[in-house]
């Protein structure tokens, strides 16, 4: 990077309120700008895939290219010139790494000041960690005690050239290549992201994680997860994300698929704490994702709580398709957005199955000249008698000059199933916040203590360790929301 | 020594004038209360001291411990020693008692340089605090004042004012919504509060609450300032009198 570039980034960086605004100095291997079919080839040469998963790849180019853009969402964004990103970038020499020892020590700061524990002996918390830099997966750990249970945990280029018949089964079988824009792209040109198998009647010993991060300039990351939980097992994921700051919009547009079979339980979290832009909306990242699960086994259970503090903007809708009799849904969500963030998201429930169930509970949090919008739907088929949703979708305000808004989509096709919905909005008032001062506490304070207590519901769905964090970044996400 | 210096207090909201002229010194020890019909700005007073935003000062001076503190925030008032058991206090849905309690105690501890305190022994000096004032746990698990009694309100004060441990406590109207045992209650758990290096400035309308806390000087308010000062017995006149014959005096 141009010496003055360099000074300019670290003048931000010092003067920064976003705690992850650094960027990391490495050695990278990149392609070329841009998306044509030799990208695609490119990424699967790099990758050393065999040649179903490059053929896999170039239908979804072509779905793609015929596909528009989606427009139906709450948000505002100039136009992206997909020929303009890059589609793959790594930093150099992660290739065939045995141990941490030998990661470059760089990326471990970095994975170190993300708060990140990646050292073995540090991770007394039990969590195994998959951490994807740019496009590459750059270390799994744990990997050992988990292969003893038969859990496979590993970077998904890897799975696709060990575990080919699992792949080519549950690929794009929750989300095909046509499902929308974003998840034909995805397909396309996906680098890494992680993959998880848990064997019949395992209950995974541990928490599974990836980390996220985009380094490199105009990069896009366009990662693929792909959960499977087997008869009767049970696994808890955790996925983190940031990026550095910078003045330009990058695109991120992941692809996460879950598959609970008879019985099994998946529990999805996650803390999104991407680049939001500065306070005048100057850069950020495009935070367009795709994630569905699919309650394919009858007593099935998928769970997706998120917390979703970053972004500029926000494309995002975690569902779940009730297949099995008994299933089980539930969407636990916070979304903050404060200054010039938009935000778009919420979640499908989609009943077929006898007897299924489904909660929502959203809290979205606007505060600055922010917009915040709950998109919902749920759907009852014919075929799920007596299935059951509860809706309840909160909105805070902090400020005049941000906006809230619920879009919810009912249908039933069922007399016997149930649906309530509830909703309400609220302000933060001049009086909560004196009250607040007067015993000592700091606007910021008495903002993050009143926005804690009314998300409490949804970060009681987090995993214990990730849960002070996510407390913690909700204040830094609201700060110099008030006066 | 001493702690609060109120001169010649002007304060208005809007148009409309409030304070006009409010003069007091409180010094370290001594118990103040402050007397006066409805609308003779007593809160007002109250909030203008906290360092509420809504109000216009237009002239004198506020000095808390010899500093002033015209210009601070409320939270940097309160950072000085300061406190206010509110009126009306205020709800806070979503966050409970305990969460509330333990928020306050840490960002104080902070700030006089002391470490901040772990769950259990914090919740330990929380509980103690709260049987004295027949505060229960499950209150303590409700949301801040959302659905609580009269009573409870001015407990849920009392408690606050306790764990933060004031230089000098402005109690407004502590004893509205009490009936006689909870006034008995409060009273004592505010002269328990009461020592040689503490002020306390206690705004009522009646006499009652001042059987409970004994008073070294009473302040008769109307029209935003003070038109008499004397004794405990100055309240004794104004509960068999009104305050009548104050207003017709001047
Ligand atoms: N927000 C406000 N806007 C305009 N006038 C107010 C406001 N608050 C209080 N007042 C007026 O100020 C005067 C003093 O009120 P207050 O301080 O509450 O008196 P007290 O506590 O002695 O009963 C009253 O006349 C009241 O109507
Ligand atoms: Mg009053």
């Amino acid at each position: 990077m141009p010496i003055q570039e360099e000074t300019i980034e670290k003048v931000k960086l010092a003067t920064s309120k976003y705690k992850y605004g650094f960027s990391t100095n490495l050695d990278v291997d990149k392609a070329p700008k841009g998306l044509n079919e030799d990208i695609i080839k490119l990424i699967s040469s790099k990758k050393d895939e065999p040649q179903w998963m490059l053929e896999w790849r170039l239908k979804a180019f072509e779905i793609w290219k015929k596909m528009e853009e989606p427009d139906w969402a709450k948000v505002n964004y100039p136009k992206i010139d997909y020929q303009d990103i890059y589609y793959y970038s790594a930093p150099k020499n992660t290739e065939k790494l045995k141990s941490l020892d030998e990661v470059d020590p760089q990326l471990l700061e970095t994975y170190e000041k993300l708060g990140i524990p990646l050292k073995e002996q540090k991770v007394l918390a039990g969590v195994a960690v998959d951490a994807v830099f740019d496009s590459v997966s750059v270390v799994t750990t744990f990997r050992e005690q988990l292969a003893e249970k038969g859990v496979i945990f590993c970077p998904i280029s890897e799975a696709i050239k060990n575990y080919p018949d699992l792949i080519k089964k549950y690929i794009g079988s929750v989300i095909p290549r046509h499902d929308n824009y974003f998840s034909a792209l995805n397909s396309a040109v996906f680098t890494d992201g992680s993959f998880v198998f848990i064997p019949k009647g395992v209950r995974c010993p541990m928490e599974l994680s990836t980390y996220f991060r985009i380094n490199e300039k105009n990069t896009g990351q366009f990662e693929r997860t792909l959960i499977v939980a087997d008869d009767d097992s049970y696994v808890s994921y955790l996925e983190g994300c940031t990026a550095p700051q910078r003045d330009e919009n990058q695109l991120h547009a992941a692809v996460v698929e879950l598959v609970a079979h008879k019985n099994a339980e998946i529990k999805y979290s996650t803390v999104q704490n991407w680049y939001p832009g500065d306070e005048n909306g100057k850069g950020g990242i495009f935070n367009f994702v795709t994630k569905r699960g699919s309650c394919l086994g009858d007593d099935s259970k998928i769970s997706w709580t998120q917390v979703e503090t970053g972004s500029a903007v926000t494309w995002k809708y975690p569902s779940c398709i009730l297949h099995g009799k008994n299933s089980v849904g539930e969407f636990y969500s916070v979304a903050i957005t404060n200054n010039y963030q938009q935000a778009d998201t919420g979640t499908k429930m989609i009943h077929l199955g006898e007897n299924s169930k489904s909660t929502i509970i959203s809290k979205g949090i606007s505060a600055g000249k922010s917009q915040n919008t709950y998109r919902g739907k749920v759907l009852m088929q014919p075929g799920a008698k007596n299935a059951r949703n509860y809706t309840q979708c909160d909105s805070l305000l902090i400020g005049d000059q941000c906006g809230a808004h619920t879009v919810p989509y009912i249908t039933s096709k069922n007399p016997t199933s149930n649906i309530e919905h509830e909703a309400t909005t609220s302000k933060i008032s001049e009086d909560q916040l004196f009250y607040c001062l007067s015993r000592g506490l700091s606007e910021e304070e008495a903002v993050s203590l009143i926005v804690n207590g009314f998300c409490k519901e949804v970060m009681k769905e987090l995993p214990m360790e990730f849960s002070v964090e996510a407390q913690k970044l909700i204040g830094i996400s609201l700060e110099g929301s008030v006066g | 020594m001493n702690l609060l210096n109120i001169d010649n207090l002007h304060a208005s909201i809007g148009d409309e004038k409030i304070l006009n002229g409010f003069s007091l010194k409180i010094n370290s020890g001594e118990t103040h209360a402050i007397m006066g019909p409805n609308g003779s700005g007593k809160s007002t007073l109250s909030y203008v001291l906290s360092g509420k935003d809504d109000y216009n000062v237009t002239q004198g001076n506020i000095l808390l411990k010899n500093e002033n503190i015209i210009e601070l925030s409320a939270d940097e008032r309160s950072k000085l020693g300061l406190f206010l058991a509110f009126q009306y206090p205020i709800e806070l849905p979503g966050v409970t008692g305990m969460t509330f309690l333990r928020t306050i105690i840490n960002s104080s501890r902070v700030a006089k340089g002391l470490p901040e305190l772990e769950g259990i022994e914090l919740v330990k000096i929380i509980r103690e605090k709260a049987t004295e004032l027949n505060i229960s746990q499950d209150m303590l698990k409700r949301f801040v004042n959302v659905g609580f009694s009269g009573g409870e309100k001015k407990r849920f004060e009392i408690l606050q004012m306790s764990l933060l441990d004031p230089s000098i406590a402005v109690l407004d109207e502590t004893d509205s919504g009490l009936d006689v045992d909870a006034l008995r209650t409060v009273g004592s758990g505010v002269t328990n509060l009461k020592n040689k290096d503490k002020g306390m400035l206690v705004i009522t309308h009646y006499q009652r609450l001042l059987d409970h806390i004994v008073p070294d000087f009473v302040h008769i308010m109307v029209k935003g300032k003070i038109l008499e000062s004397g004794g405990p017995d100055l309240a004794k006149i104004v509960e068999k009198e009104g305050y009548k014959r104050f207003i017709d005096a001047n």
